[in-house]
């Protein structure tokens, strides 16, 4: 019996050469890009060398300081503000996703009313066409509202994209919470509102997190709708400041690697300090299992 | 609905008061008996097209433990959430300790209530799941802090007081949950299913518990459960729902040895009551109940005039009360014994007293049971105070 388990327990040595020797293949599949990208933004000169190996040479940090201005006060302060546009764009879609998104969701989870369904279906049917089908009538709106060029203008096009999608999101996290805790916590003495903010909020943590970081990073990603509603350069976002880098007749591979690195960093921390929320289960326990 | 008003009619013992006050309406709800802590007159709920209470009364004195049970449907989780205001009511009123609750919120009832899931809310920690209702009540501290030591001592919650509920077993999310209802000394204590979560062991310790706990807190209590041995064991009163009505109420005894409907006594009881149809037959001045492979002298004195030679009747003989004839006691049926289940004890022979009959199942001593081959046959006696007969068209039982 021991020796069974011992056996089928543990890899033979060659089983676990073959299982490390496909992940090691599968990582550097996944990573050869980006470590191109490293390469070339660590790199002194604009024109990529095709080599097997993506090691810099002449390492620099000149392509970072080509893109964030570094030195020329100017084209700082204008970097510094296209940074602050896409941070303050894409929080407040962030934001303003899940405010609207949390109640919709929690009173469509939880409340039968008139419209319900076909409120759903709605919802469903805008995720059905792509952003940029709307490019068009967006701009002549806010082109009449006077919101062209501007942060406001764009937060709104973006909630207006992100909230459905927030919605059958929460709704989902809303659905899976026992209604039980609701009940026990307005027996307790809880009014619904009480109800939904001290038990079933808490218990929807995770999913809100999640959700915020969708809301966020669509919009720090977004490029399309950005580049077609914003014409002032002080008025961009990371997104097509990077573009500008890739031009009609001069690209520039460096700069443009080094700005996707700029772009990517804050994403990445934030999965970073959102990973304990990301990873659920805090509704786990509070109910029979 | 006839065999509810004559449930109501002869109930006895404890449920006395509350049958009393059940068959007379009262004025109005503020004029309810001191001594009730819960009533609810012709309470109707449906949802839908489907009619779950059909106009059910309720009543449960103060300090007494009263048990909803019946089949899965029957509505009694629908009215234990009425009593809690969980569910709003079609018709009817509840009354709480002397207060019309019917149109109030869960909050404005002053009742606790312990889920089947157990609803721990599942970011705060034991501690603060006791404390939860206290707080939203304006609870001041230092009264919080006693009661929760009262309820962490009481059911040994101590060194979990400071965990989250996913940390617990199952066994002491439940004592969790019983404890955030201590804490609140509410009017009533309602308990929906409560031990169907746990394994068999725990069920039977934490049923023992609750009812060591109702005992000693003089806690009236509202509890709902399928599990006739959890209804039997606790109750002070037994409600038998069926179909959305009290089809019986009493104490637990009297319901199981003096059933009014072929329901309750199919309901309560394991195995079930066997049921055979048959006919009154007289002979030498006695009447004898005859069919399906059954001759069973009957109780004269329970059946009284109810007794008339042809009537045609459901004989039904619990397989507890069903045994070998020993010691010259005079045969009423002979088994074709098909199995026999051993179970230390006891033991319990099934198979047929006909060929075409039903399968019956008696109770034979382990002894007994020992020379019982699957194949031979084993005459059998019952004690006429034992023979029960029914209406066959009515189903409810003779000699009420």
């Amino acid at each position: 019996m021991s020796t069974d388990v011992a056996v089928t327990d543990r890899a033979s040595p060659f089983e676990r050469i073959a299982v490390n020797a496909i992940l090691v293949v599968a990582v550097v599949y996944a990573l050869y890009p980006v470590l191109w990208v490293i390469s070339l933004a660590f790199s002194s000169g604009s024109e990529p060398e095709l080599r097997a190996f993506p090691v810099p040479h002449n390492v620099s940090l000149d392509n970072f300081r080509i893109v964030t201005g570094w030195g020329d006060s100017a084209r700082g302060w204008l970097f510094a503000k296209q940074l602050m546009n896409s941070l303050v764009v894409s929080l407040a879609t962030a934001i303003m996703a899940v405010a609207i998104a949390t109640p919709t969701a929690y009173a469509l989870a939880r409340h039968d009313f008139v419209g319900k369904r076909s409120g759903l279906r709605t919802l469903l049917l805008t995720q059905m066409f792509p952003g940029v089908a709307s490019a068009v009538p967006l701009y002549l709106i806010l082109d009449a509202l006077h919101l062209l060029d501007t942060r406001t203008g764009l937060v709104l096009v973006y909630a207006a994209t992100a909230v459905p999608f927030a919605i059958f999101q929460l709704r989902g996290a809303f659905l899976a919470i026992p209604v039980d805790l609701e009940e026990a916590a307005m027996v307790d003495g809880a009014t619904r509102t009480q109800a939904f903010l001290k038990v079933a909020l808490p218990a929807a943590r995770p999913a809100i997190a999640v959700t915020a970081l969708f809301a966020f990073m669509s919009a720090w990603n977004e490029f399309i709708l950005a580049a077609t509603l914003i014409g002032r350069e002080s008025a961009f976002t990371l997104p097509v400041v990077l573009q500008s880098y890739v031009g009609e007749y001069n690209t520039s591979w460096g700069a443009f690697a080094a700005g996707a690195i700029l772009v990517s960093v804050p994403v990445m921390a934030l999965f970073y300090v959102a990973q304990r929320q990301l990873i659920s289960g805090l509704t786990s326990g509070g109910v029979k299992g | 609905m006839p065999a509810m008003s004559e449930a109501q009619e002869h109930a006895r013992g404890d449920v006395n008061a509350s049958s009393t006050a059940a068959d007379t309406p009262l004025p109005a709800a503020d004029a309810a008996p001191a001594r009730l802590r819960c009533s609810a007159r012709g309470i109707k709920k449906s949802f839908g097209e489907t009619s779950i209470l059909k106009g059910v009364d309720l009543d449960i004195p103060e300090g007494s433990f009263a048990v909803l049970v019946g089949p899965s449907g029957c509505g009694k989780s629908t009215l234990l959430r009425l009593v809690a205001g969980l569910e709003q009511a079609d018709s009817g009123t509840i009354t709480l300790a002397g207060r019309d609750v019917t149109n109030l919120p869960p909050r404005d009832r002053d009742v606790a209530m312990v889920f089947q899931s157990y609803a721990l809310y599942p970011h705060l920690t034991v501690r603060d799941n006791l404390k939860f209702g206290l707080e939203l009540r304006g609870t001041p501290k230092a009264e919080i802090d006693k009661r929760l030591d009262e309820a962490s001592t009481m059911l040994g919650l101590g060194p979990l007081l400071g965990r989250l509920p996913k940390q617990l077993s199952g066994g002491q999310r439940q004592r969790v949950a019983m404890g955030r209802a201590i804490v609140r000394r509410p009017t009533i204590f309602l308990f929906d299913e409560p031990l169907s979560n746990l394994d068999a062991a725990l069920r039977a310790e934490v049923r023992v518990e609750i009812r060591r706990l109702h005992d000693r807190l003089e806690a009236t209590t509202l509890y709902v459960t399928h599990d006739q041995v959890e209804a039997m064991t606790l109750a002070d009163t037994l409600w038998v729902l069926n179909g959305g009505q009290v089809e019986q109420k009493g104490a637990p005894l009297e319901v199981y040895e003096r059933p009014r409907t072929k329901f309750v006594a199919t309901f309560l009881g394991s195995p079930k009551m066997t049921m055979l149809e048959g006919v009154l037959v007289r002979e030498e001045g006695r009447f004898i109940a005859e069919g399906g492979g059954v001759r069973a002298i009957v109780d004269d004195d329970r059946f009284g005039t109810a007794l008339e030679e042809g009537r045609q009747v459901t004989i039904g003989i619990r397989p507890h009360d069903l045994g070998l004839a020993k010691n010259g006691a005079a045969a009423v049926a002979e088994l074709k014994v098909e199995l026999v289940e051993a179970l230390g004890s006891e033991a319990f022979a099934h198979g047929w007293l006909r060929a075409a009959g039903p399968s019956v199942v008696a109770r034979l001593d382990a002894d007994d049971a020992r020379s019982v081959r699957a194949g031979s046959a084993i005459p059998l006696a019952v004690s006429p105070a034992r023979v029960h007969l029914f209406d066959p068209k009515t189903g409810v039982a003779l000699g009420l």
